[in-house]
């Protein structure tokens, strides 16, 4: 286990309005724009927040990472995991602004949205906080290896 | 076998609060039953027609006397007294109440089992060669890399919400015992022209309403990228398999609709991008395992058994697999009693096969796909000790690999998916063939009988297949001939129109019938159908 008591006592509460931002892990402001879609902000050179649809291909904004302040993914259907693979995908890629979890996000979920990258999340509807921390807090140790720092089992019976 | 260190427990125990968490919340009303069914089912928590069925993973089908007195005891405390081993090498409870079930698997966890990814849209329990690391013909003991698969794949932050389910086969012989290539990935560890191990990969496989075999992806990867590969292949598949239709969600599908070379190129593309992440375990860790599944102590001694007693050499002929030790042998265990409901086993037959292990196999035991038991190490000299004891709990039918030994699914008498019965009609034929006395005639013959479509009893890969289906109303069933799960995978195909439960019991004797008349010298009935074809199976059934 990394950082997992710090994120507890970094995790922010931004309210609770379906279009907020529930829980965020990040020090910096707030990105306070409308997010575009991926076609605009591929064709749109100062677009700084983009929203990506499962059926979108996170590839195409490897080449814009740095102008980009906010990725949202957007689970339209928390049975829908193609964005665990586009918040990935990002993450290798070099990507550090924020990325938020947007749409059917739900509480079982938030623990695996974490590991691929996600740093922010607004759920449709409100997560209950003490489910939320005890969901984050979940795991005591991991088995594969991301991007979100942690070592995996693998590489602790290694030391 | 594999034992689990403090962290394996940990993450096992962490699993076990967190459904405790989630049962307590669904029993309150917190989440509505659509929120919690894709959380009991990676649990391997269905609801049946009748209540609630619990499938509990046993990693690549091995398990010791320790656990298996678990699983009695559990079929005990919260069944009724009985468990289904599976095709997928598990096992099932039937009448689990959804309060007690955390408490079911905190007992699981306190023998270092679980019930993690069972079912769900997740990677499943890997699968195995059940004679692994036993087998005379096997190249080296392919359960340490599943081992490392199973961790890997086990609570995937990125691969827990796939299209649909996914299975993993690992094996290390020419000779497959366990329907690799009917895998999502079926992986072949081999050495190359150079003397190194590495792994043969085959995608996109599968039984159901669309059966296809694997075709080959990659014919060798270096064992110290076998994690980044499959990564690669479930990542393709996770981003672009698809989601509109249940039905053709299977990694399967994309591959067929993609082509294996534009499927590769993906995979290749995404394997050169997860190099640079550093996602491999270390080579460190492969050693480490390695040894959990080192052989025990063989001992020289007799290598053959005095086999005078007629009804000992019919089991002991047909029962056992050759060793790679000459001294011993693998002793199959089968749960296919004539009439008996395949793959059943009661409280008290589950705590003798666990003592029988602990006493002539090492303490160790292994589920087969087809719905048996393996002692893998028997010394030759037991042989009849083991037998006889086997016998007096009605648990030594000379049946293995024969018509009696039926795959089923568990069909209308259980499953909310099925279309007709499968149970009642495998009690039926084994009765059937026994009272006939044909069965050690008939030789090998794998008959697999599904409920329906889906496929779960094999159907596609029997030498002889059923499959119930609903005809307005009616059980019905369609015959299939010529299927294969071996190295020789093919799909069966269906001789005409279906039958009713009377109906198809006799065509399938009127096809042994037309077997035994044209056979030729050596010809197991597989063989016979591919030689002459369906034409003269479809005379007798039909004119």
């Amino acid at each position: 286990m990394t950082d997992q008591s710090q994120n507890q006592s970094d995790m922010q509460d931004w309210g609770i309005s379906p279009d907020q931002v529930q829980f965020r892990f990040r020090d910096d402001e707030i990105a306070d724009v409308p997010a575009v879609t991926v076609d605009s902000c591929c064709d749109q050179t100062n677009a700084t927040a983009v929203r990506i649809e499962p059926g979108d291909d996170a590839r195409e904004l490897l080449p814009f990472l740095d102008r980009l302040q906010l990725v949202e993914v957007n689970f339209p259907a928390y049975t829908d995991g193609r964005g665990y693979s586009a918040a990935r995908v990002l993450r290798e890629a070099g990507y550090t602004g924020e990325l938020r979890a947007v749409g059917d996000v739900l509480v079982d979920q938030i623990g695996f949205m974490r590991r691929c990258g996600f740093d922010a999340f607004a759920p449709d509807k409100p997560i209950n906080e003490d489910d939320a921390r005890t969901a984050f807090a979940r795991w005591p140790e991991v088995y594969q290896k991301t991007t979100d720092g942690r070592v995996p089992i693998w590489n602790l019976r290694h030391e | 076998m594999y034992l689990y260190d403090s962290y394996d427990q940990a993450m096992v125990d962490a699993r076990v609060e967190e459904f405790r968490d989630q049962a307590q919340r669904r029993l309150e009303g917190r989440i509505t039953e659509e929120q919690f069914r894709p959380l009991r089912l990676m649990n391997g928590l269905y609801l049946q027609l009748h209540a609630y069925m619990l499938r509990v993973a046993i990693p690549y089908g091995t398990l010791n006397s320790r656990q298996m007195h678990m699983l009695a005891d559990i079929a005990d405390k919260y069944d009724r007294g009985y468990g289904h081993f599976t095709t997928r090498q598990n096992i099932q409870y039937n009448w689990i109440k959804l309060e007690e079930t955390a408490d079911l698997l905190a007992d699981l966890a306190s023998v270092e089992m679980h019930a993690i990814q069972t079912s769900g849209n997740c990677i499943r329990n890997i699968s195995s060669d059940h004679f692994a690391g036993a087998a005379a013909d096997e190249l080296i003991d392919p359960r340490p890399y599943a081992e490392l698969l199973r961790q890997w794949s086990s609570f995937h932050p990125e691969f827990s919400f796939l299209p649909r389910k996914f299975k993993i086969a690992v094996i290390a012989s020419d000779t497959d015992r366990a329907a690799m290539r009917l895998h999502d990935i079926g992986i072949q560890i081999v050495k190359n022209d150079d003397g190194e191990l590495g792994a043969v990969f085959y995608v996109g496989g599968g039984m159901g309403r669309t059966p296809m075999i694997a075709p080959l992806i990659r014919e060798f990867v270096p064992l110290d990228q076998l994690v980044t590969y499959s990564e690669a292949c479930l990542r393709v598949y996770n981003r672009y398999g698809r989601r509109d239709n249940k039905y053709k969600a299977r990694i399967k599908i994309l591959v067929h609709e993609l082509g294996k070379e534009e499927y590769t190129r993906q995979v290749e593309e995404e394997f050169q991008n997860l190099l640079d992440q550093g996602v491999e375990p270390p080579l460190a860790e492969l050693e480490r395992l390695r040894p959990y599944f080192a052989d025990p102590e063989f001992t020289d001694g007799p290598k053959s058994v005095d086999r005078s007693d007629p009804e000992f050499a019919l089991w002991a002929a047909r029962n056992t697999h050759r060793h790679k030790h000459d001294s011993y042998v693998s002793a199959v265990i089968s749960l296919k009693p004539v009439a008996g409901i395949p793959g059943d086993a009661s409280s008290e037959q589950m705590h003798l096969m666990a003592d029988l292990a602990k006493e002539y196999s090492f303490d160790e035991m292994r589920v087969m796909h087809t719905q048996n038991i393996v002692l893998p190490h028997v010394k030759i000299a037991d042989l009849h000790a083991l037998w006889t004891r086997l016998e007096a709990a009605g648990l030594g039918a000379p049946n293995l690999d024969t018509i009696e030994d039926i795959i089923a699914c568990p069909g209308l008498d259980y499953c909310s998916l099925a279309n007709a019965r499968s149970i009642p009609l495998a009690q039926r034929l084994s009765q059937r063939f026994a009272e006939k006395g044909r069965t050690e005639e008939l030789g090998e013959l794998k008959l697999k009988i599904s409920g329906c479509i889906n496929a779960c009893g094999h159907h596609h890969a029997g030498h002889i297949g059923i499959l119930g289906v609903d005809k307005k109303g009616t059980e019905n069933y369609q015959l299939l001939l010529g299927g294969s799960e071996a190295e020789d995978t093919s799909m069966g195909k269906i001789t005409g129109r279906g039958f009713d439960e009377d109906g198809v019991i006799d065509a399938v004797e009127k096809v042994t019938d037309i077997y035994l008349d044209k056979r030729e010298d050596g010809e197991r009935f597989l063989d016979t159908y591919r030689r002459i074809g369906m034409d003269p199976f479809k005379e007798a059934l039909y004119d």
